[in-house]
């Protein structure tokens, strides 16, 4: 790392950068949080999610995929960027079947625990209640697409990672859904295994491992015992 | 005949990036894209099935499952709306007993809706399997359906029914020059490259298409950025409601279009071009093929073409599939390599990489063909017309509530009074410039003017008169959005659906203050964080229609703070389908509702 790095301001503090870094990576990386769902330090950025949103010189912006840039003036913790970042976890409340309460994922959920962050207690809107189907031809995992919020990181970690292509993305719209990658649309027909990358990287509680369902009790989960802004700020400072 | 689908895909040199055009083919053999056909056909491509189920998808115009023998589509534009299609729609449902979507037992008919297929003058429109018949009535209809009824072959129905008639009412600048193929290229050739750009950057021409991009500052970077092969694209994706007058350009000005995008080839040293025209223009495409033969054969397209030594290009027909964001540039390229129409993010922007992550310069239908007259007759052809920021003219498709619907060239700078007069209006509610995406006008606004800096329009001129039913007009169009937001991103895939649901309620008069408050808000968002321009857009009728015309929407409010979303009725639908009552004492009515 060079001495003197080059700097942008996030909500008025310095935060220096490497090039090609992204304007998020680079704020966790120093230690100043900003809540996201579809991006996954290591991936490529994404930009679907829209929970990162920041403004850039007065333009609205993913942090994400904003590459980050000596002197910029990049605005996070502001009222009206939080409301927004509110508004569009409660759309994605909206959209799935999210019954957290009897959720497996309930407490590992980043969704869950972004909501926490943000202070959202209620979808608000009128929950559009989807019918999504329950894949358990896997002898390892169970698919349950009632959760799924299409951040495409297991289509990614499948693709990239595994090198398997187990997952895409079919339909568009409010019709867009996860789809298996075989005739049949099982899981079971398909390469995927439990070990894969794609097992491991979805921020909800589609994937399920057989077998362990509540083995660690609610209470003592991952969000539970470690605040998410407290996790992500420590994985991207490398501890 | 079934065409084999080793064939197909050998056509297209088992090139996955092709992927779109293979299932146009597919389609045309089977009906429709089965299930066996999409595993066949990734491991042909040596893809993996779940990319090709995805593409098959995303695009209205596939299926993988089995549609009618006839497949009719009632184009649901907003003019269609007006000159009655959704009546002509049930008729048709009634008359073959079908229900929705389904398709007919038989397996004869299915009957369905389709976005705005830019017949918004000569609607209401449909299409049966891909080919649009225009001005249905009454009798028309009739006889669309005595054809299916007699199992017709569509080969065998009267030509006429698929007549679709350019319909240009005012030429000026662009649509009245004439130009001899391969003049304008020549002239390029003659200034050279760098002042070609030149003469285009000091022309002042901007993107016709929407957002108005200073076209030379385009070529420019595209000119400059390193990497080859360089890309042409002419964008004739036309999908925002309300707008066809590309569709004119493309049958009448076909040359001159073709002209353009060889200058632009020429100016940024590309060597391929791409026509991507919009499927529901299928009566376009046997011109389009004949006019690129002609150019080839005539030394325009080719190697050393126009008789520039060196200078190689060609231009080649794609087809879209059914989705209206594949209008946008990077969306339009993801489709021309094969897959979903995601916009991509940004930057890195198209100029650098765009077609194959290489340079590429994308530009609307019209924009091509401007640029071509400023290379032939240099800057002061657009310089002299129009205003200051908006040099030259504008072709206006104007439809909706007018006497004479059609394609109005008029210089920038033009009133919109001055349009509405030329086409003939009266008792003006609103106008709608440049689609749903664009503008809405109220009746106080008629002397603004169409430019860059008042009111800028990528085409569309809806004209609503006094009798028509605004909240319905705006809960189409929210609709529309929903329809077609490609997914991507939660405001958008998210939002869209919310505001269309929620506008329901407000125009069917189930709404109270609080909708409207959530209604706006959700609208809000799309408009800050979404992704790309159609969901940054999306909430333009709405915000607009509550900015403009806050009364109406007052008047169908209920006097409540809030009522319940839940439809208790309509909750009962499935337990009445299921158990097949519909008697008074399967209903909740009114009374008992909370
Ligand atoms: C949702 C959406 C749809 C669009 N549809 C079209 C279209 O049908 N035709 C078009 O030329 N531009 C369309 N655009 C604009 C293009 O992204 C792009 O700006 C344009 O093709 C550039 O050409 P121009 O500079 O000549 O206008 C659309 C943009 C968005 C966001
Ligand atoms: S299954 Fe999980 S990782 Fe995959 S798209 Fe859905 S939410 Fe994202
Ligand atoms: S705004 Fe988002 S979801 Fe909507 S079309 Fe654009 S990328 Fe797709
Ligand atoms: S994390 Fe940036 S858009 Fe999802
Ligand atoms: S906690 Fe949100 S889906 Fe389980």
């Amino acid at each position: 790392m060079t001495t003197d790095r080059r700097t942008f301001t996030l909500d008025g503090h310095d935060i220096p950068f490497d090039e090609g870094q992204s304007v998020l990576d680079a704020a966790l990386a120093a230690g100043l949080f900003i809540p996201f769902l579809c991006h996954k330090p290591g991936y490529e950025a994404h930009g679907s999610c829209r929970v990162c949103m920041v403004r850039v010189g007065g333009r609205w912006q993913a942090s994400c995929t904003t590459p980050a840039a000596a002197g910029l003036e990049v605005e996070s913790t502001v009222e009206d960027l939080v409301a927004m970042r509110r508004e569009i976890v409660q759309f994605l409340f909206t959209e799935g079947n999210h019954f957290c309460p009897s959720c497996e994922a309930s407490g590992n959920c980043t969704l869950q625990a972004v909501g926490y962050e943000l202070g959202v207690t209620t979808p608000h809107y009128p929950p559009f209640s989807p019918t999504r189907p329950l894949d358990a031809s896997h002898p390892e995992m169970l698919l349950d697409l009632n959760r799924c919020i299409l951040c495409e990181l297991c289509v990614r970690a499948s693709a990239n990672v595994d090198k398997k292509s187990v997952f895409a993305l079919s339909g568009r719209g409010p019709t867009k859904h996860l789809v298996v990658s075989a005739e049949s649309g099982r899981l079971a027909d398909t390469s995927f295994s439990a070990d894969d990358a794609a097992a491991h990287v979805c921020p909800v509680g589609v994937f399920l491992p057989r077998g362990q369902g509540f083995r660690t009790p609610l209470g003592a989960r991952k969000f539970d015992v470690e605040p998410l802004r407290v996790a992500a700020l420590r994985r991207a400072g490398g501890t | 005949m079934t065409e084999d689908l080793a064939t197909i895909v050998a056509r297209h040199r088992h090139d996955p990036r092709r992927l779109v055009e293979i299932l146009h083919d597919v389609t045309e053999a089977y009906g429709f894209v089965p299930k066996d056909i999409i595993t066949e056909l990734a491991s042909m491509l040596a893809v993996p099935r779940g990319h090709v189920e995805g593409v098959v998808g995303f695009y209205a115009f596939f299926s993988d499952e089995p549609r009618g023998a006839y497949r009719v589509l009632f184009s649901d534009g907003t003019t269609d709306r007006m000159g009655g299609s959704i009546a002509l729609l049930e008729r048709m449902r009634a008359s073959f007993g079908l229900q929705g979507e389904e398709t007919s037992r038989d397996g004869r008919l299915s009957v369905g809706t389709t976005s705005c297929t830019g017949l918004c003058d000569q609607g209401p429109a449909l299409l049966v399997n891909g080919h649009a018949i225009g001005g249905l009535d009454s009798a028309r209809l009739g006889d669309v359906m005595a054809l299916i009824r007699a199992e017709a072959p569509l080969a065998a129905w009267p030509r006429e029914l698929f007549a679709v008639r350019s319909n240009i009412r005012r030429r000026d600048l662009l649509l009245a020059t004439a130009i001899t193929p391969g003049d304008a290229v020549s002239a390029a050739a003659r200034r050279g490259r760098d002042d070609t750009l030149a003469e285009v950057a000091r022309s002042g021409l901007r993107g016709r298409g929407g957002a108005g991009f200073s076209t030379g500052a385009k070529w420019g970077a595209c000119a400059e950025a390193p990497h080859e092969p360089r890309y042409v694209v002419c964008n004739a994706d036309e999908g925002e409601p309300g707008t066809f007058k590309d569709r004119d350009l493309l049958a009448d000005h076909l040359d001159l279009v073709l002209e353009g995008m060889t200058v632009a080839a020429f100016a940024v040293a590309a060597r391929h071009g791409f026509l991507y025209v919009r499927a529901e223009y299928r009566f376009l495409f046997a011109h389009i093929a004949n006019a690129l033969a002609a150019r080839r054969a005539a030394g325009l397209l080719g190697p050393n073409a126009c008789g520039i030594r060196g200078f190689s290009f060609d231009i080649e027909l794609r087809r879209g599939a059914g989705a209206y964001v594949c209008g946008e540039e990077s969306a339009l390229l993801e489709s021309l390599e094969g897959r979903r129409g995601i916009p991509r993010n940004r930057p890195p922007f198209p100029v650098t990489h765009g077609y194959d992550q290489r340079p590429t310069v994308v530009n609307n239908v019209e924009t091509f063909m401007a640029a071509a007259l400023v290379a032939r007759d240099g800057a002061s052809v657009l310089r002299d017309l129009g205003t200051r920021t908006s040099s030259g003219t504008k072709i206006l498709s104007v439809a909706g509530d007018v006497e004479r619907p059609g394609v109005y060239e008029l210089p920038f700078g033009v009133t919109v009074q001055r349009v509405l007069d030329e086409a003939g209006a009266s008792r003006v509610q609103a106008v709608q410039v440049s689609g749903p995406a664009g503008t809405l006008l109220s009746a106080r606004e008629l002397d603004r003017t169409i430019a860059f800096d008042d009111v800028p329009s990528a085409g569309a001129f809806t004209v609503f008169d006094d009798r028509r039913d605004l909240l319905a007009i705006i809960e189409h169009h929210s609709r529309f959005f929903a329809h077609e937001s490609c997914g991507f991103c939660t405001p958008c895939r998210v939002g869209t659906t919310l505001v269309a649901r929620t506008m329901g309620r407000i125009a069917s008069g189930h709404a109270a203050r609080r909708d409207l408050v959530d209604v706006a808000r959700v609208a809000r968002v799309m408009a800050k964080t979404s992704h790309c321009g159609l969901g940054l857009m999306a909430g333009n009728p709405v915000l607009q229609g509550i900015e403009k015309f806050r009364p109406v929407f007052d008047a169908r409010l209920r006097p409540d703070d809030a009522l319940p979303t839940f439809d208790l009725d309509a909750s009962l639908d499935k337990s009445r389908d299921v158990t097949g009552r519909d008697d008074s004492e399967a209903h909740f009515t009114e009374e008992v509702r909370p």
